[in-house]
């Protein structure tokens, strides 16, 4: 028989863990901390209300970001409009709907590598795909085909060139695999007996997983769709390929409008030798992590909406 | 062991003594390679209480789950032989396991109450099948809570969560969604073994209540339940079906040596 540990020596290593838990917790704290204090320090003073409803200006102190806060709050709406639905639609079908066969084996191994991927590489495929199309609307802007009033809020444009909406759809190929990949866990963390006992009733797969399964799910989903939503509204890398999205000077006003995103106006005034830019970069970050809260505000909303019948 | 008496016959006299609710002829499955049921030679009889009993692994709960086509889930599942349920064929391709599942309702071993209302989980699958209005809908789920003997438990909280019942009224509430939908048949896949002999005992009354009015087939490890509830035992044993009959007669003279080895707890 083994010799009995003492008891002493067990709670010593408990405690040790203990400590080790505390201080990694701690360091990501006080990281964090440090920096929110440090930007609010720096940006408050010049964080206005004008700040917020002025565009870019060669002034520090005219200057304001209406244009990119707006072009942020388009493409990341448009992003999670489409990425949600078409994400949340690819995971019901590999989790509840298909067969294990080869084909889904693939798809499955596939969405996981995409997740790996450089985001700057679906800024490359967005700009072929979306912003010019492949080439076969020609390559002349001129030659675009315009379908309705460009003045109305329905004008589209093929190719979409550098417009809100190949920008959103360049930020959903970003988020898309880690939507559908929250989603599978989700769905897959939904007990087995619910699903048998819908079945038992006499309800169709599709009965099943809109009845019960993805109800369920929701948190789940919702929790994948808010972390999806904030690596959405930081990215900047693959909007970066979509070309010259700095001096826009209007708001979007429908979805083929210019526009620029926070993020890189960040970028563009933290990186001027000026203090003055330097003090409007962290007011834009303020800002920024107000829109983070937003949409992840709204998410959590949704959340609670959707789980209420239960008190 | 010995207290325990053998309960008679109480199908009502009005019924057909010999009406058969299920057929079952030459029944073997398998799930994939591995044979689970071997031969079956099996007539369940409409509006009684029918017992399957066995030993772990002995394939009651796989031939369970042929009668409502659950196996279907599983891919591997297989089976051949006559399978009827009055005259229609359960094994066939063309089968419409929805309409199936309707006639054939199932209570399953642990209580799987869906995360919704009391009135939600008994209202879910009569709304699967057609559209009522809401003073039916009410109705229905009324007359189902009574007849799983829960109503008055539950009659002032219809729209709280049903997460939060007690087990054995979870059981209960699953037996009422299962009637909601009104079945001819309610599979029951050891309803009770994750229950307190309360709770139990609720639930066997109740069994017994339901079957003059449905057919019943109850999968028990616990002998001394099916002894209580059923008319009709069947001794499953490694695959095999060993013997069946009256449960009387299974339990006072047992023509097989195996089947009387396990009621008298020598093995199993």
């Amino acid at each position: 028989m083994a010799a009995m540990r003492s008891t002493a020596s067990r709670l010593l290593a408990n405690r040790a863990f203990l400590l080790v838990c505390l201080v990694a917790t701690n360091v990501a704290m006080i990281v964090l901390a440090v920096l929110l204090i440090s930007i609010f320090w720096q940006g408050a003073e010049t964080l206005s209300w004008k700040f917020i409803t002025n565009f870019a200006s060669r002034k520090p102190a005219e200057a304001g970001i209406l244009a990119p806060l707006m072009g942020s709050v388009w493409v990341c709406s448009i992003c999670g409009l489409v990425a949600l639905p078409l994400g949340v639609g690819t995971a019901i079908y590999l989790e509840e709907f298909s067969k294990r066969t080869r084909f889904t084996r693939i798809v499955q191994t596939n969405i996981m590598n995409l997740a790996g991927v450089p985001s700057i590489v679906y800024g490359i495929l967005g700009l072929t795909a979306f912003a010019r199309m492949f080439g076969v609307f020609g390559t002349n802007v001129d030659d675009a085909i315009t379908l309705g009033d460009e003045e109305s809020l329905f004008f589209l444009r093929l190719p979409f060139g550098s417009s809100v909406l190949a920008g959103g759809l360049t930020l959903m190929l970003v988020i898309l695999p880690v939507v559908i990949i929250s989603t599978q866990e989700a769905l897959r963390a939904v007990p087995s007996s619910l699903r048998s006992g819908a079945f038992a009733l006499g309800a169709t797969r599709w009965q099943t997983v809109w009845g019960i399964t993805l109800p369920a799910a929701i948190p789940g989903i919702m929790t994948g769709a808010i972390l999806a939503m904030s690596r959405a509204i930081g990215e900047s890398a693959p909007l970066l390929v979509l070309g010259g999205l700095l001096l826009v000077f209007n708001t979007p006003e429908n979805l083929m409008s210019d526009f620029a995103i926070l993020p890189l106006q960040i970028y563009n005034w933290a990186s001027r030798p000026q203090d003055e830019f330097h003090a409007i970069a962290a007011s834009a970050i303020i800002v920024q992590l107000g829109v983070l809260f937003l949409f992840n505000g709204i998410a959590v909303f949704i959340r609670q909406k959707l789980q209420k019948p239960l008190q | 062991m010995s207290t325990i008496e053998p309960k008679t016959s109480h199908a009502p006299a009005s019924a057909a003594p010999n009406e058969m609710a299920v057929t079952v002829r030459g029944f073997s499955s398998w799930y994939g390679d591995f044979q689970a049921l071997k031969g079956l030679e099996l007539d369940i009889p409409a509006r009684q209480i029918t017992a399957f009993i066995g030993p772990s692994g002995c394939g009651k709960s796989t031939f369970l789950r042929w009668i409502n086509r659950m196996n279907d889930t599983i891919p591997s599942a297989r089976a051949e032989g006559t399978l009827d349920l009055h005259g229609v064929d359960l094994l066939s391709r063309s089968l419409d396991v929805v309409d199936l599942r309707r006639r054939v309702g199932m209570v399953f071993q642990k209580p799987n109450p869906f995360p919704k209302s009391i009135y939600d989980n008994v209202a879910f699958g009569p709304r699967l099948h057609r559209t009522y209005s809401r003073a039916e809908l009410d109705q229905l789920v009324e007359q189902s809570l009574r007849a799983a003997s829960i109503w008055n438990e539950v009659k002032d909280r219809l729209h709280s969560s049903a997460l939060g019942l007690s087990g054995g009224q979870q059981q209960r509430l699953c037996i009422a969604r299962a009637i909601a939908v009104g079945p001819e048949i309610l599979l029951m896949d050891e309803p009770c073994s994750a229950l307190d002999p309360k709770s139990t005992l609720a639930i066997e009354e109740l069994i017994e209540g339901l079957a003059d009015r449905y057919t019943i087939v109850i999968v028990t490890h616990n002998m001394q339940q099916a002894a209580r509830v059923s008319d009709q035992t069947a001794f499953f044993f490694e695959g095999r079906l060993i013997e069946a009959g009256a449960t009387e007669m299974i339990w006072n003279k047992p023509k097989n040596k195996q089947t009387e080895d396990y009621i008298t707890g020598r093995f199993g």
